[in-house]
This record gives C-alpha cells, structure tokens and sequence, in this order.
C-alpha cells in the first residue's frame, strides 16, 4: 500500500513540476485540494461580496449609458461567483457549505470589499485600480496547476480586462471634466491606491500559505512581485488619467527599472482582515440578510422540482440555471 | 422615423409625429422606470442565478428605454430632467420590489403585455416594428422566466403559495392601465387594444392556474382603481425612486459622465 501511495504522490508531483494539468479525478494530496478549495471559495465570496459596493451607485448612475455599464459589470461579478463556486464543487465543495461559511465568518473574501464607496467617481476608481489588481494577480492564474480553477480564470480575465478600461474610461472622463468631477475623481483614487497595493497580500516573508502554493503552481508570483508590477502598471496610467498617487515617496529607479514607493499601513490590512474595516460589518450583513430573505424562494423551487420531477413542465430545480447566458 | 416636414412635430428631436413620440416616450417609461427597479435587486436576489437573470432582464430593458428615447430626443435628458409629472410609464412598472413574490408578479404581468404588444408591432410597418421585432426576442425570455417562477412559487410550498397569491392580488389593480390609450391619439400602429387585454388575460389566467393561484377578481379599471401612469399621475414611492435616480445627474448640470 505505501509504495502505491508514495508512486501516486510521486506521478502528482512529476505532473505539477512539468506544468501538466490536475484535473478532478486525478489523484491529490489532501493538502493541495484544501488549500484550492480555500483560494477559490475566497475568489468566488470576493466576487460575491465586490457586488455591493458598486451596486451601491446602480441607482444612482449619473447617465444612461454609464447605468448599463455598471449593470452589466455587476452581473459579470454575479457570474463569475457561479464559475467559480462550480469549480470548487469539482473538489467535491458544494456552494452551499462554502456559502455557509462565508455567512459564518470562517472564510475570507477580498478585504477590499470592506471600503465604502462613497461618491460617483469610486465605481471608476475600483475598476481602474481593483479591477487592475485582480487581474494582476489572476493572469497568472490562467496556467494555474488545477483545471478547472484555470479555465475558469481564463473566462474571468476576459471581463475582468473590460472592467478595468471600462473604470480607467470612466475615470479619464470625471478627471477631463468640470472642477468638481476632477475633484472627486482625485479623492476616489486617493482613498483606493493604498488599500489596492494591499490586495497583493502581506509582504513575501510574512504570507503563510505562499511557499507551498508555489511548488503546487496554484501560485506563480510572490505577491510582492505582482504588486510591484502593479504599480509599474499604474504610474504612467494615472499620469494619462491627469491624476496622482498619494505617495509623496513614489519615483521611478534608474537602478532597478522598477518605481520606488512608500510603506504600506500593514497595521490597517490587519485590521480590516480581522473585521475591523468601515464594512466588514455591513458587507456580511447584507449578504447574510439576501441569504435569509431568500430561503423561501429556494425552498419553493426545490419543492417545485421535487412534485413535478416526473413530467415535462420545464420547471426543474436548475431552470433557473439556464438564464446565465 | 418619418423625417417628411409634414409628420414633423417641432417638439421632437428625431422629427417623429407627436403621437408617436407620446407612445415611444410610454413605453421608454416602462422600460427605463421597470429595469431601475430590478437594479435595485443586484445583489440582494434569493440565489445567485438570481442575480444574473434579474440583471439581464433590466440590462435588456434598458437598452430599449435608450433606443427609445433616441427616437424622442437625448436620452439623459429624458431621463434625468423630466419632473415625476412627465413620465408617462405605467404605474405597474414603478411598484417598490417588495419580496420576490411582488417582483415576479410585477414581472409576469408586464412581460407578458409587453410580449404581446411587441408581437404585434413587429409585425406592421410603423416607425417601432424595428425595435419591436429585436425586443420581442428579449421579452419572450423574460415572460418565460416570469412565468417558471410563477409556477414554482404557487405550487412550490405553503409560503411561497400564500406570497404569490397576496402578490398578484395586490398588483392587479394596476393592469388594467396597460390597455389604455397611452395619449390623446392612438401612436401605437393602430394595435386594437381590446384584442390585447383578452389576449393578455387569457395568458395571465392560464399561467395563474397552472401555478394553482387564484386568478384575481379586483376591479382593473374605472376612476376609482390605480392607473394614470399614462397621464404622469404616478403613485407615492415613485418620486422617491426618481430623486435617487435623478440626484447625481442634476447635480452636476451640463457635465459629462
């Protein structure tokens, strides 16, 4: 039995080191599937949870055709949770155990999520620089070790790429515009550039689950390195944006090819992580209160699905499914 | 669309006869006023199917309000400057959420008179037959999403049973308005409007009883029951749905976004 086990460990190794895909009848070892199940039901709660910030402003969108933008963005995110909730159920993780979990508090989603957006100009901030974030961190995810993870991201990054010029767009319009909508478009980038260095994760001596997701290929760059190329990626975006960054000690270096820039308030990442941020509180709330309110209605369709499970009325328990196109 | 001076009512941008200008402002209206409401549902929806298809159905919505008002003048204007008074929506279209049941009710009787109107515009030579004909498509799946819910929610369980039924009670009254002339003339192709209430109950009623729901018996028309959307009578929450819409834009007047 242990040479059998020792031979299914070594074939698993010999795939990952030769950037050969696990899929989810391949065999894995029991740490490699919880620390997946645990990075993609984080991505898909962050998906979840990224909608209410910016559903906040869905009724209040200052025209027509910035109403539909945000409309169809949102619901992306919407989609982009079921992707993501439904490549963790390959790890035999249904969505409603990872459901339960988020509501319970014993996991995380993105401690972005837990800022306010308080004006108009913040939906263009969080897909300039939020959405740029993610897909800083996510490209990489495309050639993830695990399948399904991977193509699913490959799916992500397509909208989450329009996400983000779509806030990039939207910003260069506030920021070209009058006195106060240039205003507001500075406030928003000022309130959002530091939290979004810090969705890069702690800093690379300090990130707990780094070393090993790396030799799984679950993980590909150190977060330090993605946030540094984020912020590459940024300098001269803001300077066409006519906006800055809040950093007195950002500047190019000659010497490493790469910007310089200030020190990150690791104390305020931990604060959020442990509930302390402005919406920790009201974001779980909102989600937990959907949950609840919902229940009747789930339990209507299952009850639905379950009486008229013998005839072809069209009414199954996963009719509701097919709308995702 | 007739651009012959003769037809052009000085009043419009897009040099459409003023009775046809009234009839696309309406339906704008619904449209617009009906895909702000299921807005208001993203990210609050009882799944996350939910949350796609409620958004998809006001995504569609919305880019017919928009191809709609272009007809009529600039689209942000229309929406965004008008006061409560001089929208012509339906009253239906305005009713708060409520729960899922009141939402799926709002939903079943709108889709189901916007299908049929469609259909039937589609099929003339009018200046909405365009229109009509790519959103008949669109508002088939919404009646078809509408009308599963319908029949989970009534033959699903006790609760859901009882919600449905106070749901589509409670929105009744509003129907009736859907049949009415939506102006002085008639900017609609003609489209015989008693035809379409027969055709839009016997629908309604055939979804209601597969789904083991009373149909309801309230009146639907007469001076005293709801409905006079059409004339920019509107009901109490509806001003406050506009301010919140409306704020940001007039705040800002003559900006960009």
């Amino acid at each position: 039995m242990e040479t059998t086990a020792a031979a299914r460990e070594a074939a698993f190794d010999t795939a990952v080191a030769a950037d050969e895909r696990i899929e989810p009848r391949d065999w894995m070892p029991e740490a490699y599937r919880a620390s997946l199940v645990r990075q993609m039901a984080q991505h898909a709660h962050s998906e979840i949870i990224g909608m209410q910030p910016e559903a906040n402003w869905i009724t209040r969108a200052p025209s027509l055709r910035r109403k539909a933008i945000l409309m169809a963005k949102v619901q992306d995110e919407a989609g982009h949770g079921l992707y993501l909730y439904s490549a963790a159920e390959t790890l035999g993780t249904s969505r409603d155990e990872l459901l339960d979990k988020l509501h319970a508090g014993r996991q995380k989603y993105s401690s972005i999520f837990n800022y306010p957006t308080l004006t108009w100009a913040d939906v263009g901030a969080i897909g300039w620089l939020v959405d740029g974030a993610a897909i800083t961190n996510q490209v990489p995810l495309c050639r993830c070790s695990y399948g399904p993870y991977a193509r699913a991201m490959v799916r992500i990054c397509k909208e989450e790429s329009f996400h983000q010029r779509q806030g990039y767009e939207s910003l260069l319009a506030l920021s070209q515009g009058t006195p106060a909508q240039h205003e507001m478009a500075q406030d928003a980038v000022n309130r959002w550039w530091w939290p979004s260095l810090m969705m890069f994760g702690p800093p690379d001596d300090e990130s707990a689950h780094s070393a090993q997701s790396m030799i799984w290929k679950i993980k590909r760059h150190s977060n330090d390195e993605l946030r540094q190329r984020f912020v590459d990626i940024c300098v001269p975006q803001a300077e066409a944006l006519g906006l800055t960054l809040p950093d007195p000690d950002l500047k190019w270096n000659e010497e490493r090819g790469q910007h310089d820039f200030g020190a990150i308030d690791w104390n305020e990442f931990r604060e959020v992580l442990k509930g302390n941020g402005p919406c920790n509180e009201a974001r779980i709330s909102q989600r937990r209160r959907a949950h609840e309110e919902g229940a009747w209605v789930r339990e209507a369709a299952t009850a639905y699905a379950a009486k008229h499970s013998g005839d072809d009325s069209g009414g199954g328990s996963d009719a509701a499914g097919e709308v995702t196109a | 669309m007739n651009s012959t001076p003769t037809d052009t009512d000085p009043g419009t941008g897009a040099g459409l006869g003023a009775e046809t200008a009234t009839a696309a402002l309406a339906l704008a209206d619904d449209a617009l006023i009906l895909s702000h409401r299921l807005g208001e549902w993203a990210g609050h929806a009882p799944e996350l199917e939910e949350d796609v298809a409620l958004a998809n159905i006001a995504l569609d919505l919305l880019g017919q309000a928009r191809i709609l008002y272009t007809l009529v003048g600039d689209e942000d204007e229309l929406a965004y400057l008008r006061e409560e008074r001089a929208f012509r929506n339906l009253q239906l279209v305005e009713q708060p959420n409520g729960d899922f049941a009141h939402t799926i009710a709002r939903q079943l009787y709108f889709s189901t008179y916007q299908r049929l109107l469609y259909g039937r515009l589609a099929t003339g030579d009018g200046p909405f037959a365009a229109l009509a004909a790519k959103a008949v498509k669109e508002v088939d799946y919404h009646q078809d999403h509408a009308e599963q819910w319908t029949l989970r929610l009534g033959d699903g369980t006790a609760e859901s049973h009882e919600r449905m039924e106070r749901a589509c009670t409670a929105l009744w009254r509003f129907t009736g308005e859907m049949f009415q002339p939506v102006g002085d003339g008639d900017g609609l192709d003609g489209v015989d409007r008693q035809e379409l209430a027969e055709s839009w109950l016997s629908s309604v009623t055939a979804v209601l009883r597969r789904a083991t729901l009373t149909v309801p018996e309230g009146p639907r028309s007469g001076a005293w029951t709801a409905g006079a959307g059409r004339q920019g009578l509107h009901t109490e929450s509806f001003g406050r749905m506009l301010a919140e819409m409306q704020h940001l834009h007039r705040s800002h007047p003559g900006a960009s976004w």
